[in-house]
């Protein structure tokens, strides 16, 4: 348990430059932040997204000819085929529905309930459905805080600023609008559910600084935001049963659209009894979160069990298209060390408070909150060209983040009480993060691209709409800290209101049809893709491959064979 | 020069010279590498989960496990993401634990004793017995926080339980059947509604943005040239970082 002797004598080398490094921030001087051209540079030759290998056109439906290379992890889901193989069957089980509903919320993260919540207050009725268990979600995972221009000496114009600077001047303004906009709105709304928000005495917001931003403007809840954020969400759909059906692993595997092209509900799988059942609904949200379990170029995952990008597969095949699906975030931090800790999240709040990635000599090499692609792309050329990384003995390579400075900038206890979840995660393993650095290296982290919305969270579908990590266009090509667990809120109840005056408005469903499905698998036919894989993928599989080649019988999860 | 790096997404890095061991899964008997977590382990032997993981970082409370190790007579649990296997361990997955949970709507309740027994009043059967602390995976002081909430407490109980990731193991080995996890929610919620002082400042901030006061300045920024934006992103004033001035005043401020 705890850091080998290697390693320890290394972290002797990091503690023999320490008091140098605080004498210098304690005068004010950091490690030079990089100019924009600079920062292209490093990105261009050491980001993962500008990886040439591992990447694909995209040959049917929507996006087909739009000149961009793909993951081909995810390219491989949208060339799959539907879950729904013989369809003829299909087309009979949806003539008739197992549950009614106005609006039907497909995942249940932190986008999902703040839509659910908000229909629920607009006086719709809503199922809710998951694959796993209500909360489990990225949003649970997210640490660090959420971004909102509350204090007086900043505003949603320096929040705008910030965030589409960081994006790359590639997001939608029209999104970054509504996200900075409404974000004071979003975190007076969590505090009167209950949300305990870290506070000064007299009632005031602690703020803290993320990475490539001008003003603090992050809250938190010590470091368990998002985790804190999702408990008092679910509580609330829990203080609800007549209004909000929750649906527990089951799984949406197909929309159902009907003769006019308006979105009808969807066909659920229940993993457990492997019963498929049909809802329909007046409105559908699709709030299933991002694609971190793909393992894009083989990087490990900070992301949930579930992070399949299952819904982008669904609206998909209904007509919709994604944009920036070819860009993702490798968050600069993730655990390197211990091996089961491999690729877990270290909060950038790390840093916020004062530690620094620092080499194998104990140098510091890059400004330690650069925007994350940044950030994370400095790290890679300072183990992968430098070659100032450290190993581990399981053949990974990292830097350290040097924790132990926290205590020194803000006093003793502050890492126990700010990092409470991180100290408690080391702890575990015998590493003492208060006085122990830790190993990091960048880990995939954020799809930062998804469905096509406008600022309500409406597609090109009419009565279908999509909130949270599964839209994109909010960040461009590279999101802040802190502006995903205000997205989820932002464009949840955005999504959550505009499916309610959709409703209001008079809507007629018509006959259920699955034809959009069949002219998609048309569409895979005539681009000549031939395959046996089915999506949505639903869960990713980790068993041991030698155990797998024996499991003859079986594929993707849930599959009948 | 320019180092190799293994990337296995999240299948692990075994070194060739990993120690094989014992585990019982549920009983039967399994070999796998000695450095993997349950979790791993259970995967490795061939399982696909779809109940008991979640985050698979510590931190969503979906992957309790109950074990025991060799030559030992304690009942151990520890979440199967965050634990290492052992050799000889006896284990199983306890994903789910029946719990009542009280509805009620946040604004018409008020942070007393009465509120807990009116929607939880097992709570007072404590008995003290403190087997709730020792099944916290968080290694949360529940019976300390179960104490002060029947005194009221619930500032005291809600810092206490803070870290609670809602896994129930407190509810399933509790003797006295109480449900600390789910009441702790209702003092935590309670306490951030009704007890820690409302954010002026927020609420002022609110008042701003539902009358459109940041609107035009907005829609500014998206009209101007992308020269211009880029310009004004770099030019951007630092607010200094916390360690110095607090009473920082930014100069522009036609925009705050």
């Amino acid at each position: 348990m705890g850091y080998t002797p290697e390693l320890n004598e290394l972290i002797k080398i990091v503690e023999k430059t320490r008091p140098e490094r605080i004498r210098q921030i304690k005068a004010g001087h950091s490690f030079p932040k990089l100019s924009l051209e600079e920062r292209a540079e490093v990105l261009e030759k050491f980001h993962p997204d500008y990886k040439k290998t591992g990447r694909c056109p995209i040959l049917a439906g929507p996006n087909k000819g739009d000149g961009k290379f793909y993951p081909e992890e995810f390219v491989e889901l949208l060339h799959s085929g539907s879950r729904l193989k013989d369809i003829e069957q299909f087309e009979k089980l949806i003539q008739k529905p197992d549950y009614e509903t106005d609006v039907l919320v497909i995942g249940a993260g932190g986008a999902g309930c703040s839509a659910a919540l908000t229909a629920m207050v607009n006086g719709q009725n809503v199922i809710i459905t998951t694959k796993l268990r209500m909360g489990d979600a990225n949003t649970v995972m997210a640490e660090g805080g959420i971004q909102g221009a509350t204090q007086e000496v900043d505003s949603p114009y320096y929040h705008y600023l910030d965030t589409i600077g960081g994006g790359h001047f590639t997001n939608d303004p029209k999104l970054v609008k509504a996200l900075v906009n409404d974000a004071p709105l979003v975190i007076e709304w969590l505090e009167s559910l209950g949300m305990m928000f870290d506070k000064e005495k007299d009632g005031r917001l602690k703020v803290l600084k993320g990475g490539g931003v001008c003003r603090r403007r992050m809250h938190s809840s010590a470091d368990m935001t998002g985790s804190e954020i999702m408990r008092v969400l679910r509580d609330e759909i829990k203080n609800n049963p007549d209004k909000i059906l929750p649906i527990e692993f089951a799984p949406a595997v197909e929309l159902i659209l009907d003769q006019d092209g308006k979105c009808m509900g969807a066909i659920l799988y229940h993993l457990e009894t492997k019963v498929y059942s049909v809802v329909y609904a007046k409105a559908v949200v699709i709030a299933t979160g991002g694609f971190g379990r793909l393992h894009i170029q083989g990087f490990p995952t900070t992301n949930h069990y579930g992070a399949t990008a299952d819904g982008i597969i669904l609206a998909y095949r209904a007509g919709v298209r994604h944009r920036f699906m070819y860009s993702t975030q490798y968050h600069p931090t993730g655990a390197a060390f211990p091996e089961q800790n491999i690729g877990l999240l270290i909060t950038e709040k790390v840093r916020t408070l004062g530690a620094e990635p620092v080499n194998r000599n104990g140098e510091e090499f890059v400004f330690p909150l650069e925007p994350r692609d940044v950030e994370s792309a400095c790290i890679i050329r300072e183990c992968i060209e430098r070659n100032n990384g450290i190993a581990t003995p399981t053949g990974r390579l990292g830097v350290w983040l040097d924790s132990p400075m926290i205590e020194i900038l803000r006093g003793e206890g502050t890492v126990k009480k700010a990092l409470e979840a991180k100290y408690i995660q080391f702890k575990r393993y015998g590493i003492d993060i208060s006085k122990q650095p830790m190993l990091i290296y960048p880990t995939l982290h954020y799809q930062n691209g998804g469905i096509e919305i406008d600022e309500w969270g409406d597609t090109t579908v009419p009565g279908l709409f999509a909130a949270g990590e599964v839209a994109g266009g909010i960040h461009g090509e590279n999101r802040l800290m802190g502006n995903s667990l205000l997205d989820i809120n932002v464009f949840g109840r955005r999504a959550g209101k505009k499916a309610s005056e959709y409703i209001t408005a008079g809507i007629t469903l018509g006959t259920p049809k699955l034809d959009h499905v069949k002219k998609f698998q048309n569409e895979l036919k005539e681009a000549g893709i031939e395959t046996d894989e089915l999506s949505p993928m639903i869960l990713p599989d980790y068993s041991n491959p030698k155990v797998r080649e024996r499991q003859l019988t079986a594929k993707r999860f849930g599959t009948l064979q | 020069m320019s180092a190799e790096l293994k990337q296995s997404g999240d299948k692990p890095n075994l070194p060739p010279d990993t120690k094989m061991i014992e585990v019982f899964i549920m009983g039967k008997r399994y070999k796998v590498p000695a450095t993997l977590t349950i979790q791993k382990a259970i995967e490795w032997a061939g399982f696909q989960f779809l109940r008991g993981c979640g985050c698979r970082g510590g931190i969503c409370g979906a992957c309790p496990t109950i074990y025991r190790t060799k030559d030992d007579y304690k009942l151990k649990i520890g979440l199967a993401c965050q634990t290492v296997v052992e050799d000889g361990m006896y284990l199983v997955q306890l994903p789910f634990v029946p719990a009542q949970k009280s509805e009620y709507h946040i604004e018409d309740e008020r942070p007393t004793i009465a509120a807990i027994e009116k929607h939880y009043p097992e709570t007072f059967r404590c008995v003290q017995c403190n087997t709730c602390t020792k099944a916290c995976p968080m290694d949360i002081e529940v019976m300390q926080y179960i104490a002060e909430i029947i005194k009221g407490d619930y500032k005291k109980a809600a810092e206490l339980s803070s870290s609670c990731i809602m896994c129930g193991m407190c509810a399933a080995r509790c003797p006295a059947e109480l449900q600390q996890f789910n009441v702790a929610m209702f003092v935590r919620r309670m306490y951030g509604r009704h007890v820690l002082p409302k954010a002026e400042h927020l609420q002022k901030r609110v008042k701003e943005i539902n009358e459109n006061k940041y609107i035009p300045f907005l829609d500014e920024l998206g009209e101007i040239s992308h020269d211009e934006l880029v310009e004004r992103y770099k030019s951007r004033e630092w607010q200094p970082e916390p360690y110095e001035d607090p009473n920082w005043q930014p100069k522009e401020t036609k925009y705050l």
